[in-house]
């Protein structure tokens, strides 16, 4: 009866209903609901994700997706955002650009995050794909802009370079005169990472000046403030902007020049940048502050009554990204003003420094979960919290879907009770019942895990760091939490007993990290041998595991799924647990 | 980097320094700031990176020579105000790296016989740079511009931190926001007080060198 159903409607209408079908989770439900509906359904998809660049290999996917347009990779594990994965790990694009030029000679758009991206790779992208419109580069490292001066000589239909919190070599500002006079199709352009060296201000003015359709600019600290204006004029259309250093000495004629572009700019919703803000100059944005539905002041090192007045007169935040400078009395603003606020993530100015440096605690988190209904995404650095103020926040703010604190000093108890946090972040899983984004901190023993393991269904990715107490609490996050994808561990008293327990629920993650923790070497090679579906990786700078007693521990492990086998790109200090590999190691 | 010894020689007093009326000896690096501990009890006396007061040379730790060398590793030894942990707190941009390996720069102290050489990318903060050097250069008291507070003269010869700019001028550390001081910075050299005064002195206090 299914089958009769499925041949009676020819290739080409299901094919047209499948294009209406976007996301990738109900695309891959369409293509195992039967044989030819998996090859009408291969033919036709057009973009793709690879969450893990080493889950699977570029053959395969051209291979089983023949006529993409669009790629998104991510490389190394999250952790290498702080440090904790040594340079030249892998996460290499070469690879993947090199076999995509020959099989996807029309592919649009290429999005990158924390992979290692070469000159050559920007050089192959830039000749082999002749309708290339997207290149989206976020947090990746390995270039120059010699690699971007490729892309602007040769990419003419590109709409869209953005390099967000990428680290590049940065040798020229010249490679923005590498677009040709006759390009004009940006559309959005984030340069904001780009290092202190000269960007070459009127090669920009003269590309910004080109492109009617540009949305979004978003310019590096080098930019300075008197050129603003300038550029504004040129773009009024402009959606989102981020300044340059946004500092000068005050004079009027600048100011008033200033306020007047940014008034120009009937659009605009989103402003970043303000590197090294000189409070006077503020004013100037205000004409567009109650349009604003996005701020980013986490590089503004203004005090607390300036950002006070600031954000007071923004009433359609949406999203907020903001140092700690904005104390409790900032956040008690917020929370009166920013009625639709979704996104808050407060920064530490001083996260190294021993005492606070400014008066931010519990107090502004909890007013922002009172005063906002629509909040659901925090990360909120501090220096102190408390049972009691968590369990007001879940309470105010079931709705929360993601949840990052960080107590600033590992192991900081409750500051009323001197107890641990679990309770708090108990009531954290129980309430926010759609929590998908979970980060710990504090003084933490494996009750809190038992409560996760308990409460946190929902919970795609969890991380943890100085906490816990054995096994046990490990054990109740791999076996409760239905739907993690992603764990990642640092310095935490979690050993084999919980991870070999529990083995195959890693065949059901993307990936879980364990640095600093007790696994023993002999662990991590069972599980080597014991999951071919997982590649269990020991990254270890002390030379080969296989030189230490097996109950040893590891320094690091990072451990995936891949259907690719072990990957051939280890560099020397990690090490493979697979079956082939252990036979060279002793 | 070779270990040095323990006492500057004899031979090597040419830039002035008066043993006899300063006591100056490189003390151990255990001695008087016992890794964590005896730095946070330094770190007391710090508010905020803006007011570090860094009156360091202890000239208690004295005739230290004869004992192991000292072997104080460049750089490696985090620049903390307490015990620092890689990759904590979990802050980007931090920690991030660069394609270049490192930013090595050389140190070099009036009247020293030996250049040390620092990792500017370990530091985030002039507060942290300049407790690094005085720990590596644990007898001379180093005056940092950023603070207002007068420096307690007891302990002796003041220094000050200068750098070389990429143009090749001389300039008082601490004048420019951190991530500009190292992208510019060729090299360091802490000058004798006296010897400063025709330097540049900072425009303004900058107030924003940690979060650069």
């Amino acid at each position: 009866m299914q089958k009769r159903l499925a041949y009676s409607l020819p290739d080409e209408v299901l094919e047209h209903v499948f294009s209406f079908i976007q996301s990738d989770k109900d695309r891959n439900a369409v293509s195992a609901v039967c044989k030819s509906w998996y090859e009408i359904e291969r033919w036709c998809r057009r973009k793709i994700f690879v969450g893990n660049c080493y889950a699977v290999s570029p053959g395969m996917v051209i291979r089983r997706f023949p006529e993409v347009r669009s790629v998104e990779l991510k490389g190394k594990p999250h952790f290498a955002d702080f440090n904790l994965v040594p340079d030249g790990w892998g996460g290499y694009v070469l690879p993947w650009i090199a076999e995509m030029a020959g099989a996807y000679p029309w592919l649009e758009a290429i999005r990158l995050k924390r992979m290692v991206v070469t000159d050559e790779s920007l050089e192959l992208i830039a000749k082999s794909f002749k309708n290339f419109k997207v290149l989206v580069l976020s947090s990746c490292e390995g270039f120059s802009t010699d690699g971007l001066a490729a892309i602007a000589a040769s990419c003419k239909n590109l709409r869209e370079l953005d390099l967000r919190e990428s680290d590049v070599d940065d040798l020229s500002g010249h490679w923005l005169s590498n677009f040709p006079e006759t390009y004009t199709s940006m559309v959005s352009l984030n340069i904001s990472c780009l290092g202190s060296d000269e960007v070459s201000i009127s090669a920009l003015e003269r590309l910004v000046s080109r492109c009617p359709n540009l949305r979004s600019l978003r310019l590096n600290r080098a930019v300075p403030l008197d050129k603003i204006a300038n550029i504004l004029r040129l773009a009024p259309q402009l959606i989102e902007f981020g300044t340059g250093a946004y500092s000068a000495e005050l004079r009027s004629d600048v100011f008033s020049n200033l306020a007047g572009a940014f008034s120009n700019c009937k659009e605009l919703k989103s402003l970043s940048g303000f590197w090294d803000v000189v409070p006077d100059y503020l004013p100037a944005i205000y004409s567009v502050c109650s349009r604003l539905t996005s701020l980013n002041l986490s590089y503004a090192t203004i005090q607390s009554p300036d950002l006070l007045k600031l954000v007071s007169h923004c009433p359609s935040l949406q999203r907020l990204l903001v140092l700690d400078y904005i104390e409790d009395s900032g956040l008690e603003a917020l929370a009166s003003n920013c009625k639709d606020l979704q996104e808050l993530r407060v920064f530490p100015s001083d996260p190294f420094g021993v005492e606070p440096n400014a008066s931010l605690t519990e107090q502004g988190l909890v007013a922002v979960s009172l005063g906002c209904p629509k909040l659901q995404s925090v990360l909120y650095f501090c220096r102190r919290m408390s049972n009691a103020a968590l369990v007001t926040i879940a309470k105010n703010r079931p709705n929360l879907t993601r949840f990052r604190l960080c107590i600033i000093e590992p192991r900081t108890a409750d500051y009323l009770t001197l107890e641990p946090f679990d309770i708090g972040f108990g009531a954290i899983v129980e309430h926010c019942k759609d929590l998908r984004r979970l980060s710990l901190s504090g003084l933490l023993t494996d009750l809190v895990f038992e409560y996760i393991g308990t409460y946190a269904k929902k919970l795609e990715m969890l991380s943890v760091a100085f906490a816990g107490d054995s096994d046990l609490g490990l054990h109740y996050v791999l076996s409760g939490c239905k739907s993690l994808r992603k764990l990642e561990i640092r310095d935490c008293p979690f050993g084999d007993k919980a991870l070999l327990a529990n083995a195959s629920k890693l065949e059901t993650m993307r990936s879980l990290w364990m640095s600093s923790c007790s696994v023993s070497y002999g662990a991590c090679k069972l599980l080597g041998q014991k999951m071919p579906k997982l590649n269990a990786e020991v990254i270890d700078e002390r030379g080969p595991p296989g030189s230490r007693p097996e109950s040893c521990p590891v320094e690091k492990l990072y451990i995936y799924r891949s259907v690719a086998g072990p990957r051939f790109d280890m560099p020397p200090f990690v090490w493979t647990m697979n079956e082939d590999s252990t036979l060279r190691l002793s | 980097m070779s270990s040095e010894n323990g006492k500057l020689l004899p031979e090597t007093d040419a830039g002035g320094l008066n043993f006899e009326a300063t006591e100056l000896t490189l003390g151990l690096p255990g001695e008087s700031r016992v890794t964590s501990d005896g730095v946070a009890k330094l770190g007391s006396k710090r508010g905020f990176s803006e007011t570090v007061d860094l009156s360091l040379g202890d000239n208690k730790n004295t005739n230290k020579f004869g004992q192991s060398q000292i072997d104080v590793p460049e750089a490696a030894k985090s620049p903390v105000s307490k015990a620092q942990v890689v990759g904590w707190p979990p802050v980007r941009g931090y920690a991030k790296r660069r394609t270049k390996s490192c930013k090595y720069v050389k140190v070099a102290v009036d009247g020293a016989p030996y250049l040390r050489k620092v990792d500017l990318e370990m530091y985030n903060t002039y507060q942290q740079l300049l407790t690094s050097l005085e720990d590596m250069f644990s007898c001379f008291t180093i005056r940092n511009y950023l603070s207002d507070k007068k420096l307690d003269q007891v302990n002796g010869i003041e220094y000050v931190p200068t750098y070389e700019d990429k143009d090749g001028d001389w300039m008082l550390v601490g004048d420019v926001p951190w991530q500009m001081f190292v992208e510019s910075c060729k090299r360091l050299r802490l000058m004798k007080s006296s010897e400063a005064v025709g330097l540049a002195a900072p425009r303004t206090p900058p107030k924003c060198s940690s979060a650069s």
